[in-house]
Formats: structure tokens, sequence, C-alpha cells
């Protein structure tokens, strides 16, 4: 598939900027509040990471000034889902900040911003996993690596906050991280092996053609001599000819840089935490990127069975 | 509203016959004629002419070599592949403005091009590549089944056909309602043994396609070259000599 970069730069900066709005409603009371400029600025951060996403992913469309129509489909169209929840989230956020502004009463407001944050990515894997022209799309792992992704730089970004304002970060938030870091390291390489290992049950040519299988076929002759829309848009090989050494930055950015850093976090309890965090959560996103890049461009569609 | 009608009587579809099918892109062609013609038409070139031609093709007519096996010979098979007017299209169903659409009174799948937004994600929902984008009108485009043709009152009534219907030389493709057990199209897929494209993904295509009939049998594969033998007492001394000469 083709690598629209306008939805790999929404779907992780927002997805970052939803992990950070949801870590700090949860965290909010559990540690040590952080003081009022802090969460401000940690909703802040989420709100331009989430809208600058979001305006990004209209980048891609052919006719932006009718994105609002997209809100109406919610009952069949996890896309249009997905639009409706990234502007749902925007209400208890602001609630929660303005809560914050004014030193008021904000338990609601938290509690709804924690559990609508991850819906918008929820639905965005969503869209992905229920593409059934598109096998490695369907996998099982996928809507869990949307979700954790998010959720992982979205804490990486909060505790780098947190420690910027001189505010103590946890150990424990070092091993924590080094947990994850692993996690989504062992998902990823699960997910690429099923990738290469390819799936027996997947509809063949012979099925494409309505012929019965048994019978071998070439393709003799193209419909056409120049490319097309669906050679462009699903016929996109370049990822998969640099595939290892793409999949090995990724997991670099992704797992292998934030788990060293969390694991010196950790080992080292009076180490300065905030330049070791603020590297982890850059390498995360980094890594992030290229795995959705990754994530289009390694993907086959169906429809390439008939070129 | 991109959450499906129910289930119509009537399931307006072709069924593209691969048996006569020669491969001469004619209903290509007359499909490009018919829907990019006037004002409003819908199949719109990005780059018609010149080094690297470019644009939206409602059919698209795929060859291949097809091997020989024991009983059948090697053969060509030409493929038109279009719109299948599927009866669960995703390609429906995950439309979020609304503007994809399935029509309740016949089935016909169409895009309302004033509502699309031009996200992409329909192409692809569909694993037919039926439906390719237009970069200059920032839409999505598709085949309609010609449904500006087939309830035009203004032509004559055996004209009311998608277009590629027609202009098929070989009659390789018919047009018809296959809801109807009784139409001509609907026995047609009944005597041939018509089947439909990658049925196990579940979209249930109304379009049929009709498998190439066997080549006739015995004569199937090419004959044995039956091995030659020489009479050696039947030639003339010289030659008997030579024969033995080279034979030792």
């Amino acid at each position: 598939m083709h690598p629209a970069f306008s939805v790999i730069f929404f779907t992780t900066m927002s997805g970052a900027g939803y992990g950070l709005w949801f870590w700090l409603a949860w965290s909010y009371d559990l540690a040590e509040r952080p003081a009022k400029g802090v969460a401000l600025i940690a909703l802040g951060l989420g709100f331009l990471l989430v809208s600058i996403g979001l305006l990004s992913s209209t980048l891609h469309l052919g006719k932006p000034l009718r994105a609002w129509r997209a809100f109406s489909q919610w009952r069949s169209s996890w896309l249009s889902r997905e639009g409706v929840m990234a502007v749902v989230c925007y209400l208890p956020m602001l609630w929660f900040g303005a809560a914050i502004w004014h030193g008021q009463d904000h338990e609601i407001a938290r509690a709804l911003l924690a559990i609508i944050s991850l819906a918008p990515v929820l639905c965005t894997g969503m869209i992905y996993a229920s593409l059934k022209p598109i096998p490695a799309w369907r996998h099982g792992l996928v809507l869990p690596m949307y979700l954790l992704l998010a959720i992982f730089t979205g804490g990486l970004l909060l505790l780098s906050i947190r420690s910027l304002s001189s505010a103590s970060v946890p150990t424990w938030t070092g091993l924590a991280t080094l947990i994850v870091a692993v996690l989504l390291w062992r998902l990823k390489r699960a997910y690429w092996r099923d990738l290469d290992r390819g799936d027996e049950r997947l509809p063949d040519r012979a099925s494409a053609l309505g012929l019965p299988a048994g019978r071998e076929f070439h393709v003799f002759e193209r419909p056409h001599t120049e490319a097309n829309y669906l050679t462009r848009e699903m016929g996109f090989v370049l990822a998969r000819k640099h595939s290892r050494r793409l999949r090995m930055l990724a997991t670099i950015g992704f797992a292998l840089l934030p788990a060293l850093c969390a694991a010196a976090m950790w080992l080292f309890p009076n180490l300065d935490t905030s330049p070791w965090l603020v590297v982890a959560a850059l390498s995360a996103l980094l890594g992030t990127f290229v795995e959705r890049w990754l994530f289009f461009a390694e993907a086959k569609h169906l429809v390439m069975l008939y070129y | 509203m991109t959450s499906l009608p129910a289930p119509a009587k009537k399931k307006l579809g072709l069924v593209i016959d691969l048996d006569t099918c020669v491969g001469c892109h004619a209903c290509a062609v007359a499909c490009k004629e018919w829907n990019a013609g006037g004002i409003a038409g819908p199949l719109t070139d990005e780059n018609p002419y010149g080094d690297d031609p470019f644009g939206v093709w409602f059919n698209r007519v795929h060859s291949y070599e097809v091997a020989p096996t024991a009983t059948q010979p090697a053969t060509t098979l030409h493929v038109p592949r279009s719109c299948l007017h599927c009866e669960t299209p995703a390609c429906v169903s995950v439309c979020p403005t609304g503007a994809s659409y399935k029509r309740a009174e016949d089935g016909i799948v169409l895009v309302d091009e004033d509502k699309c937004i031009g996200c992409k994600l329909c192409s692809l929902a569909c694993p037919y590549g039926a439906r390719e984008y237009s970069e200059v009108e920032g839409v999505m485009k598709k085949c309609t089944l010609c449904v500006d043709r087939i309830y035009n009152e203004n032509i004559p009534e055996q004209s009311r056909q998608p277009a590629c219907v027609q202009a098929c030389p070989t009659r390789a493709r018919h047009f018809g309602d296959l809801g109807d057990e009784e139409s001509a199209v609907s026995k047609l897929v009944a005597e041939r043994g018509g089947v439909t494209l990658l049925p196990e993904l579940g979209y249930a295509p109304v379009n049929r396609y009709l498998p190439p009939r066997p080549r006739r049998g015995g004569e199937a594969t090419a004959p044995t070259v039956a091995e030659e033998k020489l009479d050696v007492e039947q030639l003339p001394p010289l030659l008997r000599w030579l024969d033995r000469a080279l034979s030792r």
C-alpha cells in the first residue's frame, strides 16, 4: 500500500497526544499530583499533537472542505466513528483543563477523559483491521499495536514533561517503560514473522479469476501500458525491498533506545531523568513513525492478484 | 446512507463469458467513450495524451497465459474486470460520508460525487479494484452500470443496456436481472455454471463470470508424433548402404 505521509503523521502524532491525555487523566491523583502549570502544559501539548495530526489527516482528502460530512455515518463506518470520537474527546479535555485552571473539582471530567481519550486510537486501528482485502492489516496484533504505541509514546511524553518541570519521576516508571518496550518489540516481531510467513488460506489468482484451482496462470498482458490508480496506490514495492533495514530502524526507535534509557533510570535512581526521558520519548515517536510507514508500505492488497 | 439497504429482489448486473471474450478491450473503450462524453462525464483523465497517460477507467481487461494440463491445451484467458455490484459491498459500509451507496431498488452501487470527500478508503475496501480515484476532481469514481442508459426512455429500447455490453463484438457480455431466476442472464448462469470472483471474502458479488468451456476432448493435447519407421528393404542399394554406414 502506498504510504500517505499525512496519514502516517496523523496516526503517530495524534496517537501520542491521545496517550498523553490518557496518562494525565489516569495518573493525576494516583502519584504526586503535578503542579497546575505542568498539568496544563501536558494537556496543551496533547491538544497541539492531536490537532496538528487531525489537520494533517485532512490533507490526504480530495475535498478537505467537505470533511464535516464524515461525521454522519458512524453507524457503519470506522472512519466516521474516528472523526466523531476525535471531536468528542475535546469536550472532556476542555472541561478538565478548565477545572484545573480554576482549581475546581475535576473528578468527572478526569474520568471521562481517561475513558474516552483512547477511543479515537481504537477507531483508527479498527479502520485498518476491518479491511478484508489487505490481509496484513487483518492481523490480530494491529489493533493492540496502535493502542500500545499511543499509550507508550504518550506516557513517555508525560514523564518527560514532569521530569523537565523538576517534579520527581518515580523509579518504578523506568522499570515499567522497560517492560512495555520489550513487550512492543516482541509483539511487533511476532507480527512481522507472521507477515513473512504468509498465509496459505489467502485467496489465490485462480479464485480471483473464478477458475478452479490447479491450473497455472501467468500474466500475458496487463490491461494498461502505464501505471494506474491501483498500481500506484496498492502496488507499492519500495518497502518490501528494504524491509529488513527499516524494521531494524523502527525497532531501535520505538523499543531499544527507550528501553536503554529506561534501564538507566531504573538502575541509577539518582540520575537526572529529564535528558533520558526526552531522548526516549523522541526516539519512540520516530520509531513509531517508521513502524507506521512500514505498516502501510509492506501491506499487500488482494487486487494485485490480477496484476 | 452507507448502512446497506435490505436485500432487494432486483439485482441488476453483468454476466461475462470468459469462453468467448477475446480481449479486444472494446468494452473498456466503449465505457470510456460513453462515460467521458458530455459535460458531466464521470470518467476523467489526468493526463490523456503524451508520455505518461493516466486516467480513470471502469473496465480493465487482463490477459493471462494458461499453462497446459494433461487434458487441456495451453490457452490465453481474457478477464474483463469491473465493478461487481456486490450484495454486501464493503466499499459502501466503510464510506464515512454516505457518498457511497447501494440502491435499494435495483442493487446498483453508486457514488454521490457531491458528498465524496476523496478519502479513498472505499478503494482499499474493494478487492476487485473497481474504484479508481480522480485526482482531477478529488473524488472517487466507479462503474455506474450505465444507470443513465438503462432507464433512459429517450433512446431506443434495444440501446438501454450498459455501453460495454452493447460494444462487445463477441457477445461475451450480458446485462440483466440476476435476482430473477427466469431472466435470460440467470438461465445462462445456471446453464454454464457461472461463478463469482473471490467468493471467500463474503461480499457476494452480483456479476457472474462464465468459465471457459473445456477444449474438445481427445484433440485437446497435441497429437503425439508416431515413431517413424524406415523400411530399409524398400530403399535403393546406394541409400541402403548410406543407412548402414550412418547407423554404425
